[in-house]
């Protein structure tokens, strides 16, 4: 028994040398990953602290339901309904041109495109996807917005230069390569043993495609149009270059509206002290815009694990 | 005929057969809209950015006299005063303290001309007085106007004068923001890839990780400017504007790009070489950072870089944290205030001068360029490195 004891002596030793060092790098690496944890945390509180500061100041009920929004330094009112307005106006307009070219696209994709065609149009819609948005706010400012002013004063209506209908469009664009590849991907991996069972019962390949396939990864393409949704609610640059500034609550789509982050933009690249309700608003505001793509995002997933879950996908 | 002895013909068929036309051709027509989006995007950019790669030169005489070291307007003839660039002029008693030789001298010279001079050459709107014009009319019939290679774009800063205007000091900006959120974000998100794909054990504190990446990745990115503005500049002190700041906050948004990426690399990497490991007698650690890791390197360095072009891209949490700044000279480390290719293309954009405008989308084409060859090659990494198990 001695005489083992000894020879292990120096193994015992290295051992405890490689544990301890197993075990440092192992703590390291736990600290690495909880900074994602802090992170978010840490955009939850600073935004929650400055938002609470803002509360102490003004109406946390007229935030929500009053109408009027003028941050001046005398009598200022924050009532963010018109903000919330035109944001979900913009929104509705670009989900309006993205979901139907996003989808379609992403059918022909994954249901006709021979693989030459999808090398081909994958990597052409991921440079649409990678185009930053400040190049598409400057495209919905200089581009888009005279062309529909023009064509609007053609047919006699007059539409203003700050247009939610030219935000709209824009951002729509810029979504439709998030719907279309979340679509082909969820669509593409819909198991080909339910479209074989829909061909032996008679149904053409397009009847399979649109009565089978498409119904049963319809959870995963409303995730993906909710994603879209959840980027379009966030999405600054284009409203910031694009929309205006003035909150408007009015159904003319070719009126100027303004939306939550050109207010949260607006707010903060101002002169006013840090501490004023002004500029505490945009915090107040960005409260909102976290907790909303917060849910849309908590909501998408939860489709997307129905989908996984029913047809036992595991490469989305 | 023959159809109808046929038992099997549905009468129906050439009805759902035009209706599967029909759904063929959505299909078609809206790919076809948004690829044909991206075209008249880009060549629209393009013709707008075109005309700014030139920039008109006037040849004019200058005169250094003693005067001119006050009144530097004095050298150059007085009807030419308004259509030469006035960073031109400004810079003459420089260029005699520089070099005391020129004085009482006339040297004939090529100058950049006045930004409204420059669209009224190239045939774009224009705002110039009948006498100017005609002046410069004048100068056109003797050959003394010529449209030059913009020299000034690459490697001037930012100007108040338009025709002065280049993008040098916002791509300096973007290289130190840039380091920045590299320096950070790499190493950060490829331990957290590694720790939650080979270490971490499957509870609740794994979970918690995995579902604050996700969400981390949906948030819109203009909450981490103010993270960026309440943590990095309030709470920490780090100056305001500075390449610092602004890559710290991009170096949190870049993280769980960086991280997803990782993690697919690390996945890809087949289990038999783990076992070998261990069965030799290695440890966990050592099977994972000499043998694991290094087979996923191309995977992640592709993801990295993916995260890079996204990150060079982002202009919204740059804005809040005050990278928009006026930043005429190139900052030479990253606590000075800095600005980046995006936010001075945000902020040409929203000048009043139209020849910001072929400026701006010179900028645009400037920044593409870059993003479009980064991708390239990440895509080139990943097809040299695939490798199939």
């Amino acid at each position: 028994m001695k005489f083992k004891k000894k020879s292990t002596l120096i193994f015992t030793e290295k051992n405890a040398i490689i544990k301890l060092q197993e075990s440092s790098i192992k703590y390291i690496l736990i600290a690495a990953s909880v900074i994602s944890i802090l992170t978010t945390f840490g955009i939850l509180f600073s935004i929650l602290f400055e938002a609470i500061e803002f509360f102490k100041l003004k109406s946390f009920y007229y935030f929500f339901t009053g109408t009027q929004w003028s941050p001046g330094i005398e009598n200022s009112k924050f009532g963010a309904l018109p903000i919330f307005w035109g944001t979900l106006m913009i929104t509705f307009i670009a989900l309006i041109v993205a979901i139907p070219i996003g989808v379609f696209s992403a059918i022909y994709i994954s249901e006709y495109a021979t693989s030459r065609i999808r090398g081909f149009i994958k990597p052409l819609l991921e440079i649409l996807a990678g185009i930053p948005t400040v190049v598409y706010g400057f495209f919905a400012a200089i581009t888009v917005a005279p062309f529909i002013v023009k064509i609007c004063s053609y047919i006699g209506l007059e539409a203003s230069f700050n247009s939610a209908l030219s935000c709209g469009i824009v951002m729509g664009i810029m979504i439709i390569p998030i719907i279309s590849s979340l679509s082909d991907d969820v669509i593409s991996s819909v198991p080909s043993s339910q479209r074989k069972g829909a061909l032996a019962l008679g149904l053409t390949s397009v009847e399979a495609t649109k009565f089978v396939v498409l119904p049963a990864a319809l959870p995963g393409i409303i995730a993906a149009c909710l994603l879209g949704l959840s980027k379009a609610i966030g999405e600054t640059m284009i409203v910031v270059m694009a929309a205006g500034l003035r909150p408007n609550m009015s159904i003319n789509i070719l009126e100027d509206m303004t939306t939550v982050t050109v207010r949260i933009v607006d707010a903060l690249v101002g002169d006013q002290a840090f501490n004023s309700p002004a500029t505490l608003s945009a915090f107040a505001l960005g409260l909102a815009l976290f907790v909303i793509t917060l849910i849309l995002n908590i909501v998408s997933l939860y489709f997307i694990r129905k989908f996984k879950e029913k047809y036992k996908v595991n490469t989305l | 005929m023959k159809r109808k002895n046929n038992i099997f013909y549905d009468k129906t068929l050439s009805k759902r057969h035009k209706s599967a036309k029909r759904f063929k051709f959505y299909a078609i027509f809206s790919l076809v809209l948004s690829i044909s989006f991206l075209v008249f995007f880009l060549c629209d950019m393009f013709v707008k950015g075109l005309p700014a790669l030139k920039q008109t030169y006037i040849k004019v005489d200058i005169t250094y006299t003693s005067k001119c070291m006050k009144s530097y307007r004095a050298c150059i003839d007085k009807k030419l005063r308004k259509v030469i660039s006035r960073s031109e002029i400004r810079s003459i008693p420089l260029k005699i303290e520089n070099n005391p030789k020129l004085l009482n001298t006339t040297v004939s010279k090529w100058l950049l001309a006045n930004h409204q001079v420059d669209q009224y050459i190239k045939g774009h709107y224009y705002k110039l007085k009948s006498k100017d014009k005609r002046i410069v009319d004048t100068l056109n019939k003797e050959n003394r106007v010529e449209l030059n290679f913009n020299r000034v774009f690459l490697t001037k800063g930012d100007s108040k004068i338009p025709e002065f205007a280049g993008i040098k000091s916002a791509i300096i900006g973007t290289i130190f923001t840039l380091l920045v959120t590299m320096l950070v974000a790499f190493p950060i998100g490829v331990m957290t890839a590694i720790y939650l794909e080979e270490f971490a054990p499957n509870n609740k504190f794994t979970q918690l990780i995995e579902v604050n990446i996700n969400n981390l990745a949906s948030i819109p990115s203009i909450l981490f400017g103010l993270l960026g503005l309440a943590i990095f500049i309030n709470l920490f002190g780090f100056p305001r504007s500075s390449a610092l700041v602004g890559g710290l906050t991009l170096s949190l948004m870049t993280l769980p790009i960086i991280i997803v990426t990782s993690r697919a690399a690390l996945r890809s990497v087949p289990d038999s070489i783990r076992q070998a490991g261990y069965g030799i007698g290695l440890t966990k650690v050592q099977v994972v950072l000499d043998h694991v890791l290094p087979l996923a390197f191309p995977g992640i360095l592709t993801g990295s870089i993916i995260g890079l072009a996204n990150a060079i891209g982002e202009t919204a949490p740059l804005i809040i944290v005050g990278m928009i700044a006026f930043i005429p000279d190139s900052p030479t480390n990253i606590f000075e205030a800095a600005t980046v290719m995006p936010a001075q293309i945000f902020t040409w954009a929203g000048m009043p001068e139209r020849s910001y405008i072929e400026k701006t989308a010179l900028g645009i084409m400037t920044l593409l360029t870059i993003l479009i060859s980064l991708n390239s090659i990440a895509i080139y990494l990943r097809k040299k490195f695939e490798t199939k198990w």
